[in-house]
């Protein structure tokens, strides 16, 4: 039963992203031009373009797990940890190479794409419920391995590493919050142009077949260790270079930045966005960043309105959201809407 | 010499906490085939639960049943009404429910009770004994009280009624019902047990480490390593590995400050217990997925 909404919800989600390739372009058109007309005219602050920053970061972040959870059946409770390897790598090569931060992405994907590889040779082993047992470790170990000892000549232990954030090139009248914001932009359509021709080759197919039945998969001479293990890297890749952003446009890096709550944060967005979807992994993204923002002061105006005795902590919110979504939506909000369009087309 | 046997004896009493959350796994492992990520907060729950009745005046031996049984009932709570209608949910599903709990009971520990630390009284008296220079009392007190835990879940799996059905529910729930047992209840009733389990386990190690929500993840993420150390499907095997994973976490570090003591060169220390814990646990799921004690399980395609 639950096998079969999901292929429904992940056709509806094809099809609606598929006939509507022209809306994102220009979705995408109408962003690049917000520094220009948001920032002119002074409806967006510099501080507003960090947060629409950090929405798209997430946004990345979250298509990594998607990639590895939703379109190859890999459960990761650890993505923190590659989002951690992405953010020290560029963080490090800035500090102590004094590398120009756009050098240091391609640095920071190669990294997090060989670690995540390593990472999917044991987990090859594993299925389901053993997976997200190690990967829980992962997560829960991060900042200890970053506070370890001999690596503190170059990531300064627990006090972490300050960066400064560039300055907009060829003095291009923009603010620097203004120009990173357009440069993860320009980074974040590339990641998702590159998954979406990913997931509609051959390979995109070889991870699902994998994902719904690796033994009929193998059986149709799939490699299906190869595929894994590189998927797992892909997926490390897509989820490190949003840390690699995210150590550039928030100018610091610290091991207490990447505790548990970091993969839970990733594993909501995707899970809340729509683990097998591209538009899901944006949803994600927004709402990551959004919860993170406002969840205190949501969750203060709850408390009043309905007079608890005691003060709700985001956390609550975040967790039945997660339960509640699990019977409603289990595709998660992309999911949920791509089902809706198709009622409504229906009738 | 003497530094040696210190380190051993409060490893195992570390294992004794290990062993207890590990069992907990076990009994939920055993009965639904599910991995419990909220296991660790839920036993945080308890503890602050028996912290609460001890404020109310309660003694700690009146106290720790009633949270036991209370956390039980919470256990049972929790598999009929959130668990049960997600049985043929896919694993995704059932572990984002457990983060989403682990989320929930974290939460509510910190909005309750805040996050200032508190402490709870060591409930065993302080004596000296033969050997106390290398234990103390609350130490022995939490390894008899694991042992006895680990004796009366025996006595009652091995010869009750209500024991048997368990385990017939467990192995082969079809036959189960045939038989006439009523294997939905008995999946509550281990859900139940684990956390009655854990809510001893919360309550011996308060007093040893200081109360506040959290305090459980690394000693959850050492109950997962003993758990799969001892066999994820042998309750007797999780606490065997509890203790081996206790003693082992001591060891290391005691080695790891002999060998930058003599030679100078550091290597591995307290710093590094969580990726000790992390290398056990991926080197047994890899190498030896079944444990130590525990049935390898064959799939049929």
């Amino acid at each position: 039963m639950a096998t079969t909404t999901t292929a429904n919800g992940i056709a509806a989600v094809r099809r609606m992203s598929l006939g509507q390739g022209r809306w994102v372009w220009a979705l995408v058109v109408v962003l690049a031009l917000l520094p220009i007309i948001g920032g002119k005219t002074g409806l967006i602050s510099n501080y507003g373009f960090l947060q629409l920053s950090l929405m798209i970061v997430y946004a990345i972040a979250v298509l990594g797990l998607n990639i590895l959870t939703g379109f190859n059946g890999q459960i990761s409770l650890g993505h923190g940890a590659f989002f951690a390897v992405g953010a020290y790598t560029s963080a490090v090569l800035i500090d102590q190479a004094n590398w120009p931060f756009w050098a240091t992405l391609p640095l920071a994907a190669i990294m997090c794409f060989v670690v995540g590889y390593l990472f999917g040779l044991p987990a090859l082993r594993l299925e389901g419920h053993y997976l997200a047992l190690a990967t829980f470790a992962l997560a829960v170990a991060v900042p200890q391995i970053l506070k370890y000892r001999h690596f503190e000549w170059f990531t300064h232990g627990v006090q972490g590493i300050n960066i400064f954030k560039p300055d907009p090139p060829f003095g291009l009248p923009l603010s620097g919050d203004q120009w990173m914001y357009l440069v993860v932009l320009a980074v974040a359509v590339l990641m998702f142009w590159i998954a979406r021709n990913l997931l509609d080759s051959r390979t995109g197919r070889a991870m699902m077949a994998i994902r719904d039945h690796s033994m009929a998969a193998g059986t149709m001479g799939i490699n299906v260790a190869h595929y894994k293990t590189v998927v797992f890297g892909i997926s490390a890749l897509y989820t490190g270079v949003a840390g690699a952003l995210h150590a550039i446009i928030f100018e610091f890096v610290a091991p207490d930045s990447f505790r548990f709550e970091l993969s839970i944060a990733i594993l909501v967005g995707a899970v809340v966005g729509g683990i097998a979807s591209l538009p899901g992994a944006v949803i994600g993204g927004v709402f990551v960043q959004v919860i993170e923002k406002y969840a205190d002061a949501l969750t203060k105006k709850i408390t009043t309105a309905v007079h608890l005795p005691i003060d709700l902590e985001p956390w609550t919110i975040y967790g039945i959201a997660l339960i509640v979504l699990m019977y409603t939506m289990p595709m998660g909000i992309a999911g949920g809407l791509a089902v809706l369009w198709r009622r409504l087309k229906r009738s | 010499m003497e530094q040696l046997i210190q380190q051993v004896a409060s490893g195992l009493a570390n294992g004794a906490i290990y062993a207890c959350l590990a069992l907990a796994l076990v009994m939920i492992f055993v009965s639904t085939d599910h991995i419990n990520f909220a296991q660790g907060e839920l036993a945080m729950f308890s503890a602050y639960l028996v912290w609460q009745a001890l404020e109310w005046g309660l003694s700690f031996w009146l106290a720790l049943p009633l949270v036991a049984l209370f956390s039980f009932l919470i256990g049972v709570g929790i598999e009929r009404i959130i668990l049960r209608p997600l049985h043929d949910a896919p694993v995704l599903s059932v572990v984002v429910v457990f983060i989403g709990l682990l989320a929930i009971f974290h939460s509510l520990a910190g909005a309750i009770w805040g996050h200032t630390i508190k402490a709870i009284p060591s409930p065993f008296p302080h004596i000296t004994f033969v050997g106390s220079g290398y234990i103390g009392p609350h130490q022995i007190g939490m390894i008899v009280v694991t042992v006895l835990l680990l004796l009366a879940l025996f006595a009652f799996f091995r010869f009750t009624p209500l024991g048997l059905a368990m385990r017939a529910a467990a192995q082969n729930p079809a036959s189960a019902r045939l038989a006439g047992v009523r294997v939905d209840w008995m999946l509550a009733l281990g859900w139940g047990l684990a956390a009655a389990i854990g809510a001893v386990a919360g309550a011996l190690v308060a007093p040893a480490v200081y109360l506040e929500p959290n305090m459980m993840a690394s000693i959850l993420l050492y109950g997962f390593a003993g758990a799969l150390v001892g066999g994820i499907s042998s309750p007797g095997g999780a606490v065997a590995g509890g203790f081996i994973v206790g003693v082992l976490e001591n060891l290391i570090a005691y080695f790891g400050n002999l060998l930058e003591k003599t030679t100078g060169l550091y290597l591995i220390g307290n710093g590094e217990k969580l990726s000790v814990a992390l290398i056990i646990v991926i080197t047994v799921l890899t190498l030896k997925p079944s444990g130590l004690f525990g049935q390898v399980t064959v799939k049929r395609v």
